[in-house]
C-alpha cells in the first residue's frame, strides 16, 4: 500500500444555479492573456447540450481517455510509436473552431468616428489578428441552449436513452437544465501525462495535482487529444500547453482555488483524500461496471489504523491525516456515496466528484409525471418511488457520472431525496410519521446520517466546505534552498524570464 | 585564404560551433522558447498536405544523407548493380518532390491565411526560404548532374570526413560545379540559424516517449536532496 494525498473537489449539482461566476473568477486570475483567450479552465456548460469544446463527450472523434487493451489499459490516441508518427500533424486535435474564436471590439472607432449621421460602432474584432470578424461562437454560446433544439439533441449522453424520452425531452427542454461546472480532474491515471512525448506533464506526489511543465512543453500537442474531458488547451502565441492548475498557489496558502471560492451557489467543496498509488492500475482496467466501485476501494479510510500508519510511511504528517479524515470530499465520494466522477468509463479516475442534481420537485401539470391529484403529502412520495418519471431522465445521468450504471444515479437519489423530505417533514411538521421513515430506510440510510447531509449541503460555514492541510511549503523551501530567509522575496508565481514566443 | 578556404573551412567550423554553444545555451537557459511552435489549432487542413510531406520527405532525404556519410561503402555496394542505383535515385528525386510540395503548402498556408499570418515572425519566413532553396537545389542537382549516390560518395564524403576530422581538405569542394557549392554551403547556414530559430525543435525530438513510463509523479521534497551544508536560520545576519 503506498497512500498519497489527494485535493479533490465535490461539486454539488443540485445547487448550481449555472451563473459562471467560477468562470469569470478563474478567468480573470489565469487566462486574461494572449493565446489563452479561448481557454475557460473553468467552465460551466448547460446540461443537456454539447459542451466547451462542442461536443467533447464524442471520443469517436477526439480520442481522448484509456480504452481496454490486450494488457492493462492503453490510450485511445495512440500507441507510442504512433504518437511520434503523429507529431507532424496530429488527426485528433480540435480546431479554434470547436472552442471559438477569441474576439474583441474595436472600441478606439467610438471616439476617432468622424461626425456624422450614425452613431459610431464598435466593430467586433479577432483576438488573433486583429482584423474585423463575424462572431459565429462565444464563451457559453450555447447558454441555456441559446433557444435552440440543436445543442441538446447534439448531446452524446443520449446514448441508450430510449427514444421516446428524447422526445419527451425534447418539447419541454426549455424548462428542464441542469448545469455542468467543469475543471481539470487532476486524474489518478491521467491520458495528457501518458500521451506528452517530451514528459513535460506531471502529477504532484504531494497533492495530485496535475501540471504541464511549460519549460518541457515543446507544442507536440497530443495532450488537448489524449485529455478526454478537453482540459489542456494550447497556446497558439506562446506554442505550449496550460491547463488548470487547481490554484496550487492559492491552496498552499490555506485558501480554496478561486472558481471554488467565489461560488455562489456554495456547490463546491474541498478535501484531501487518501488514496491508494499501488491499485490505480487496478482500478483503471476494470469492467466499464466496476470501474466507480474499484476507484472508491482506491481510496482510502483516513480512520484505518492500518491507512495511517501506510501514510506516515510514505510521509504524510498529522496535518494531512487530520485534514483527510475532516475532509468532505471523503464524506461525500466515500462514507455517503452520494459523489460520482465524470464518465468513469474515460478511465482515468477522475478525482473531482459530482452529486448529481434532483429534478425540479413539481412545476408543471405532465401526463405521465408528477400528478398533483395526489394529497399534498404523497406528492413527494410518488417522485421518490417512480424516479424513472424524473424529468431528468435516469438514464442520461448515468451516462454522465456512472458510466450507464441506472443503479448507481437512483440510490443516490433516493438518498437526497429522502433527505429533502423528512427535512420537510421535521421543519413543516415536526414529526416524522411511519411512512417517511419507512421511505428512510428504503433510501439506505439514517436519520443522523440525514441530519448530517443536511448540515453539509445547506448550512456550511466556508470552513466545513473547504479543509485544506497545512502544506508547510516554507519546509519545502528550506529542504531546497537551505535558509530560507537568504532567498526572501525570491519566490512565488511568476516566470524568472518573460513567456516570450520562441522563433 | 581564398574563397574557398573561407567558405569550407572557416565558415563550417564557425557554423558548428554557433549552432552548439546557442543551442546549448537556448535549452538550459531560454528552455520557454524552445517549441515546434505549431499552429495546427490556428489551421489544420492546409498544414495536413503541408506538413506530413515535407517532413516525411526531409527526414527521410537527411537520413539518407547521413547514411552515405557514415556508410559510404555500404551505398557503393548497394549502387553496384544499376538497376538498384536507379531505384535509390528515382526514390530519392520522389522524396524531394513530395517534401517541395508540402514546403509549397507551408509557405502558402503562412502567407495565405490570416491567422497564421498573426503568429508569424521574419525569422520563420527566412527559414522557410532557406528550405525552399535548399530542397530546389537539391533536386537541380539530382536532375542535373544526376547519379550523386554514386559520385558523392567520393567527393562529398571524403570532405566530411576531414572536417569531422580536423585536417579540411577544401580543395576537393572547389572543382565542383557551383550549384553543388551552394548546396553545401547553404547546409552551414543552416547550422548558424539553427539556435536562433524554430529550426531547433529538431533536436527535442521526443524519441524517449518509446521507453518512458507512462506516469510521472513529482515530490517537490523527496525528488531534491536537503543541502547538507545548511546554516541555521539566520544564521550571519544582522
Amino acid at each position: 500500500m503506498d497512500v498519497r494525498a489527494h485535493m479533490s473537489m465535490i461539486f454539488h449539482l443540485d445547487k448550481c444555479i449555472g451563473c459562471h461566476t467560477c468562470s469569470v473568477a478563474c478567468k480573470n486570475l489565469w487566462t486574461d492573456r494572449k493565446g489563452a483567450e479561448y481557454m475557460w479552465w473553468n467552465n460551466v456548460e448547460t446540461r443537456p447540450g454539447s459542451g466547451y469544446p462542442t461536443g467533447w463527450e464524442d471520443q469517436d472523434h477526439y480520442r481522448g481517455g484509456w480504452k481496454k487493451g490486450w494488457v492493462g489499459v492503453e490510450l485511445k490516441l495512440h500507441s507510442r510509436p504512433k504518437g511520434l508518427a503523429n507529431l507532424f500533424y496530429n488527426p485528433a486535435l480540435p480546431d479554434l473552431q470547436d472552442y471559438y474564436e477569441p474576439f474583441t471590439f474595436r472600441y478606439e472607432d467610438l471616439f476617432t468616428a468622424p461626425e456624422g449621421d450614425d452613431q459610431p460602432t464598435a466593430i467586433p474584432i479577432s483576438a488573433i489578428t486583429g482584423e474585423p470578424m463575424n462572431i459565429e461562437s462565444g464563451p457559453n454560446w450555447d447558454d441555456d441552449l441559446s433557444g435552440s433544439a440543436i445543442y441538446a439533441a447534439n448531446d452524446p449522453n443520449w446514448k441508450d436513452v430510449p427514444s421516446e424520452i428524447q422526445a419527451q425531452m425534447a418539447e419541454i427542454e426549455r424548462v428542464v437544465f441542469n448545469y455542468l461546472p467543469r475543471i481539470c480532474n487532476h486524474c489518478l491515471n491521467p491520458a495528457c501525462v501518458a500521451a506528452c512525448p517530451s514528459g513535460a506533464i506531471y502529477k504532484r506526489g504531494e497533492d495530485g495535482v496535475v501540471l504541464v511543465n511549460e519549460d518541457k512543453c515543446r507544442a507536440w500537442r497530443m495532450c488537448v487529444s489524449a485529455c478526454p474531458y478537453k482540459k489542456v488547451y494550447y497556446n497558439w502565441s506562446t506554442g505550449k500547453s496550460e491547463k488548470c492548475i487547481l490554484c496550487f498557489p492559492r491552496m498552499e496558502t490555506g485558501q480554496a482555488p478561486a472558481c471554488a471560492h467565489s461560488c455562489v451557489g456554495r456547490i463546491r467543496y474541498m478535501g484531501v483524500l487518501l488514496y491508494d498509488a499501488d491499485s490505480i492500475q487496478w482500478g483503471a482496467e476494470g469492467n466499464d461496471e466496476d470501474l466507480i466501485d474499484r476507484q472508491l476501494e482506491v481510496i482510502l479510510d483516513p480512520f484505518d489504523p492500518d491507512v495511517i500508519e501506510a501514510a506516515k510511511q510514505s510521509g504524510l504528517d498529522d496535518g494531512w491525516i487530520d485534514a483527510a479524515q475532516k475532509s468532505p470530499a471523503y464524506k461525500f465520494v466515500k462514507v455517503w456515496k452520494m459523489a460520482l466522477p465524470l464518465h468513469a468509463e474515460y478511465r482515468t479516475m477522475a478525482m473531482m466528484f459530482y452529486v448529481p442534481p434532483l429534478s425540479p420537485v413539481v412545476s408543471t401539470i405532465e401526463e405521465g409525471l408528477i400528478r398533483l391529484d395526489l394529497p399534498p403529502e404523497q406528492v413527494d412520495f410518488e417522485l421518490f418511488d417512480n424516479l424513472e418519471k424524473a424529468r431528468l431522465p435516469i438514464k442520461y445521468l448515468a451516462n454522465l457520472f456512472a458510466g450507464g450504471n441506472e443503479d448507481l444515479i437512483r440510490g443516490i437519489l433516493r438518498k437526497m431525496l429522502a433527505v429533502r423530505i423528512y427535512k420537510r417533514r421535521q421543519s413543516v411538521e415536526g414529526e416524522i410519521d411511519e411512512a417517511t421513515m419507512n421511505m428512510v430506510w428504503s433510501a439506505g440510510t439514517t436519520p443522523e446520517e440525514i441530519e448530517e447531509i443536511y448540515q453539509l449541503t445547506t448550512v456550511p460555514t466556508i470552513a466545513d466546505r473547504f479543509v485544506f492541510p497545512p502544506y508547510h511549503r516554507e519546509m519545502a523551501a528550506e529542504s531546497i534552498y537551505g535558509d530560507p530567509l537568504a532567498r526572501k522575496g525570491e519566490t512565488g508565481v511568476g516566470y524568472v524570464m518573460p513567456p516570450e514566443r520562441g522563433a | 585564404m581564398n574563397w574557398n578556404t573561407l567558405l569550407f573551412v572557416v565558415f563550417p567550423y564557425v557554423a558548428l560551433a554557433l549552432a552548439i554553444v546557442g543551442t546549448v545555451y537556448r535549452v538550459i537557459r531560454r528552455p520557454f522558447t524552445v517549441s515546434s511552435l505549431s499552429s495546427q489549432l490556428l489551421e489544420g487542413r492546409k498544414l495536413f498536405w503541408g506538413s506530413v510531406p515535407f517532413h516525411w520527405g526531409v527526414v527521410l532525404i537527411l537520413s539518407a544523407h547521413l547514411v552515405a556519410l557514415i556508410l559510404p561503402a555500404g551505398v557503393e555496394v548497394w549502387n553496384r548493380v544499376p538497376i538498384r542505383l536507379y531505384v535509390l535515385e528515382i526514390t530519392g528525386l520522389a522524396l524531394a518532390l513530395w517534401a517541395l510540395f508540402g514546403l509549397g503548402m507551408l509557405i502558402y498556408r503562412r502567407v495565405s491565411v490570416s491567422k497564421i499570418r498573426a503568429v508569424t515572425t521574419r525569422l520563420d519566413l527566412l527559414v522557410l526560404g532557406l528550405l525552399l532553396l535548399q530542397v530546389i537545389t537539391g533536386i537541380l542537382i539530382a536532375t542535373v548532374y544526376r547519379f550523386g549516390s554514386y559520385w558523392g560518395t567520393g567527393v562529398f564524403v571524403p570532405y566530411v570526413q576531414s572536417l569531422i576530422t580536423l585536417r579540411p581538405r577544401p580543395e576537393l569542394i572547389a572543382p565542383l560545379p557551383f550549384i553543388l557549392q551552394f548546396h553545401a554551403s547553404l547546409f552551414f547556414v543552416f547550422l548558424v540559424a539553427f539556435p536562433f530559430s524554430r529550426l531547433v525543435h529538431i533536436i527535442t525530438f521526443p524519441l524517449h516517449y518509446l521507453t518512458r513510463p507512462f506516469q510521472l509523479v513529482k515530490w517537490l521534497r523527496r525528488d531534491r536532496p536537503v543541502s547538507s551544508a545548511r546554516e541555521p536560520v539566520g544564521a550571519g545576519r544582522t
